[in-house]
């Protein structure tokens, strides 16, 4: 069966300023979103929102999940239902490897099936990361070094694909994946998107770059301004912001 | 000094005769029992240290109840069967290089391969070594690194002494099997022990050193002392583990004397007892020496711990580095002061200081308080000290990938440990203290 992200009238507020004021979209597994829109639009607040971050506080709206209520659950949760963002700023975890760190959130989804489960043996993970990497080319030694913690910009965003190829979510959320990415790095990352995506996938890509949209081919585009989804359409709108700019949209849709 | 603190600052009653029958107790040679008198005579006339003074000023060791921790315990009905297995178990693979255990102050498993000794190497018991290493230990023996001077805990130890370990390794001995002592104790009441480490010139040894004890319903005191003497181009590799049941107060004076070119790695973990305070001091004696000191502790409950270490820059071109990281949880405290001291001639040395705190919960609290005594004008001296909370955006991170909160800070926490876990060489030891840091960070805290 196929799961559906469904978000219906979305407000969201920080610190009592309220940002998102009544987003409305609708994902599937196997579809493929991108999501554009003017700095400080709300684009990363969708995101963090659609995850549970603790600083985002719904006011109003729904998150409907594979048929969950999403609002009700904590970010864990959410994210062993089956979501999964790629962060715009990965945080860094020092002490922790990414080995390590993978492979307790693998642990994590696999107690949730079962909780008897004893754990990933150490051969099998060795054997998922180390296929993951190589078709992400990243180097092995990364699985050694600590989170996040001194990775240049592209080596970030490069562990957060790692992370999304290996923990296989139904919907995933890629927040500016692209920028920071030298021409190859961009390549290698594309195709490995492009790769994970398939009828059990669906993608929300969140991005200012036609280039990485050409590689990811979306079939739906929507155009965020002040914290509403104003346009919606297929890739030539992508093609017209590139070349035009979010001018028009901000002229057709500022407050009166 | 008035009458009213002077009153406050109460000893422990022990008296002349008590030196008296322990030495007889122990069969010893007439210098060593005027050793210990001469200490006593020190015992006698020194007063508590003041809680005013710079070393005690945070540390409040009048909570010590005396009368259950001042009576001095030799040797109880406890053997080593007292000892948890996983503390006796080979370090590195099936062999061991040798084991030492002591339990309520008397030793009761001493053993040491015939490899090594066939090198050489000396790794027995304080009363072994008075009959069959006199003059080494008469040497070495609270003579070099400790005084019986340093305060009236000093004075008191080298009067009472219970039990020890000496190890010496012979000039250019290199030995591969890491070494192993563990002190346990069962009952409450005062418990003195001494390691007492000599390395020759170019010698290279890697040792293990425990303190362990069970729960008792009374308090009991560690008087202790650690000397590392290291020789020319020595190296030496020290993990010492605490871990003390919960009546414990632990008071410990320790010191590594580092020659010309020897290097010397000292772990130190504090995960138990009630009351500590550990001096521990870098000597670095000679060119070339260096000196690093990596400590990780964990307080919860109503633990106290201080840390108050010394980095002594006696020589030119010396290198020190030290690193404490401490998480606190419940209404634990923690001190750690350090000071590092470069003297006048000791040109072109490098001396670092960090400590790191990790506070679990807003009742807890840690004083950091690093320090700098340079009289020498080109050396590069640095520190750092910082107060930290669990951090929320790492939490969301790491819950966003599935794990719970609880996993999540787990993770967090022993990450924060990582860089000093990694020193220690033992994995099995590393998975013990790993296993400890979660039950800590799981323990409910219970009233005092
Ligand atoms: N933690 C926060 N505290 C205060 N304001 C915030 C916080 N996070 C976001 N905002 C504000 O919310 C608005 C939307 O920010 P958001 O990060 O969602 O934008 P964005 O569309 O992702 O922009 P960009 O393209 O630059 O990544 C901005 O005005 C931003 O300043
Ligand atoms: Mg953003």
């Amino acid at each position: 069966m196929t799961a559906v992200l469904e978000i219906r009238n979305l407000h969201v507020s920080i610190d009592g300023k309220p940002i998102l004021k009544g987003v409305n979209l609708t994902i599937r597994q196997g579809e493929i979103h991108a999501l554009m829109g003017r700095n400080g639009s709300g684009k990363s607040t969708l995101a963090y929102a659609l995850m549970g971050h603790p600083a985002y506080t719904v006011d109003e709206g729904q998150i409907i999940f594979d048929g969950q209520d999403v609002l009700e659950m904590e970010p864990d949760q959410r994210s062993r239902a089956g979501l999964f963002l790629a962060f715009q700023y990965p945080v860094a975890v020092p002490g922790v490897t990414l080995a390590n760190f993978l492979r307790a959130a693998i642990n994590a989804r696999r107690k949730e099936a079962n909780p008897e489960d004893k754990g990933i043996s150490i051969q099998d993970f060795r054997r998922l990361l180390l296929g993951k990497m190589q078709m992400l080319k990243i180097d092995p030694s990364f699985a050694g070094r600590y989170l996040n913690d001194g990775f240049s910009g592209g080596e970030k965003k490069r562990a957060e694909i790692l992370q999304l190829a290996t923990l296989e979510p139904k919907i995933a959320i890629l927040d500016e994946t692209d920028s920071g990415l030298d021409i190859d790095a961009l390549r290698v990352v594309a195709e490995g998107v492009n790769k994970l995506i398939g009828p059990n996938l669906g993608v929300l890509v969140i991005t200012h770059y036609e280039q990485f949209l050409n590689y990811i081919k979306p079939q739906f585009v929507h155009v965020m301004y002040d914290g509403r989804i104003v346009e919606e359409g297929g890739f030539e709108l992508a093609e017209k912001i590139q070349q035009e700019g979010y001018d028009w949209v901000a002229e057709k849709y500022a407050a009166a | 000094m008035t009458l009213r603190t002077r009153n406050k600052l109460i000893a422990p009653k022990l008296t002349r005769e008590m030196v008296e029958q322990l030495s007889a107790a122990k069969n010893e040679p007439s210098w060593l029992l005027n050793a210990r008198l001469t200490a006593w005579e020190l015992y006698d006339t020194l007063n508590m240290p003041s809680l005013q003074s710079e070393a005690w000023r945070r540390t409040d060791y009048t909570t010590i109840r005396w009368e259950q921790a001042g009576r001095v315990v030799y040797g109880t009905s406890a053997g080593i069967e007292a000892i948890p297995a996983e503390n006796l178990a080979p370090l590195i693979g099936d062999a061991q290089g040798g084991l030492i255990a002591a339990v309520d102050g008397k030793i009761v498993h001493s053993e040491l391969s015939d490899a090594l000794k066939a090198q050489g190497v000396i790794f027995c018991d304080f009363e072994t070594a008075v009959c069959q290493h006199e003059e080494l230990l008469r040497k070495h023996l609270m003579t070099t690194a400790v005084h019986p001077n340093e305060d009236k805990f000093a004075a008191m130890h080298a009067a009472f002494w219970t039990h020890g370990v000496f190890l010496y390794v012979p000039r250019g001995t290199v030995i591969e099997l890491p070494l192993h002592s563990v002190f346990y104790n069962t009952t409450s009441g005062l418990s003195l022990g001494h390691v007492l480490v000599v390395l020759e010139e170019g010698a290279q040894v890697t040792y293990l050193h425990e303190y362990l004890s069970a729960e008792a319903p009374e308090h009991m005191a560690y008087i202790g002392m650690t000397e590392l003497i290291l020789g020319e181009r020595a190296n030496l590799r020290f993990v010492s583990l605490q871990d003390w049941a919960r009546n414990a107060n632990d008071i410990r004076h320790e010191r590594a004397r580092v020659a010309a070119g020897a290097q010397l790695d000292w772990i130190i973990g504090t995960m138990g007892g009630r009351f500590v305070k550990q001096f521990a001091e870098i000597e670095l004696d000679g060119e070339g020496a260096f000196g690093r000191m990596s400590g990780l502790f964990f307080a919860d409950g109503h633990q106290f711990f201080d840390h108050d270490t010394q980095q002594n820059h006696n020589a030119p071109h010396t290198t020190s580095d030290l690193l404490f990281k401490g998480a606190l949880k419940d209404q634990a405290r923690t001190v750690w002061q350090g000071m590092i001291k470069v003297l006048p001639h000791a040109q072109k040395t490098d001396g670092f200081q960090a400590n790191r705190n990790l506070v679990l919960s807003p009742e807890a609290r840690a004083d950091s308080i690093p320090g700098l005594e340079i009289e020498a004008n080109d050396v590069r001296c640095t520190h750092a000290a910082t107060v930290g909370k669990l951090e929320d955006e790492p939490i969301f991170y790491l819950m966003s990938r599935g794990m719970t909160r609880q996993d999540a800070e787990r993770l967090i926490v022993a990450g924060f440990f990582d860089p000093i876990m990694q020193r220690i060489p033992f994995e099995e030891v590393r998975a013990r203290l790993t296993a400890h840091i979660e039950e800590k960070l799981e323990r409910v805290a219970q009233p005092v």
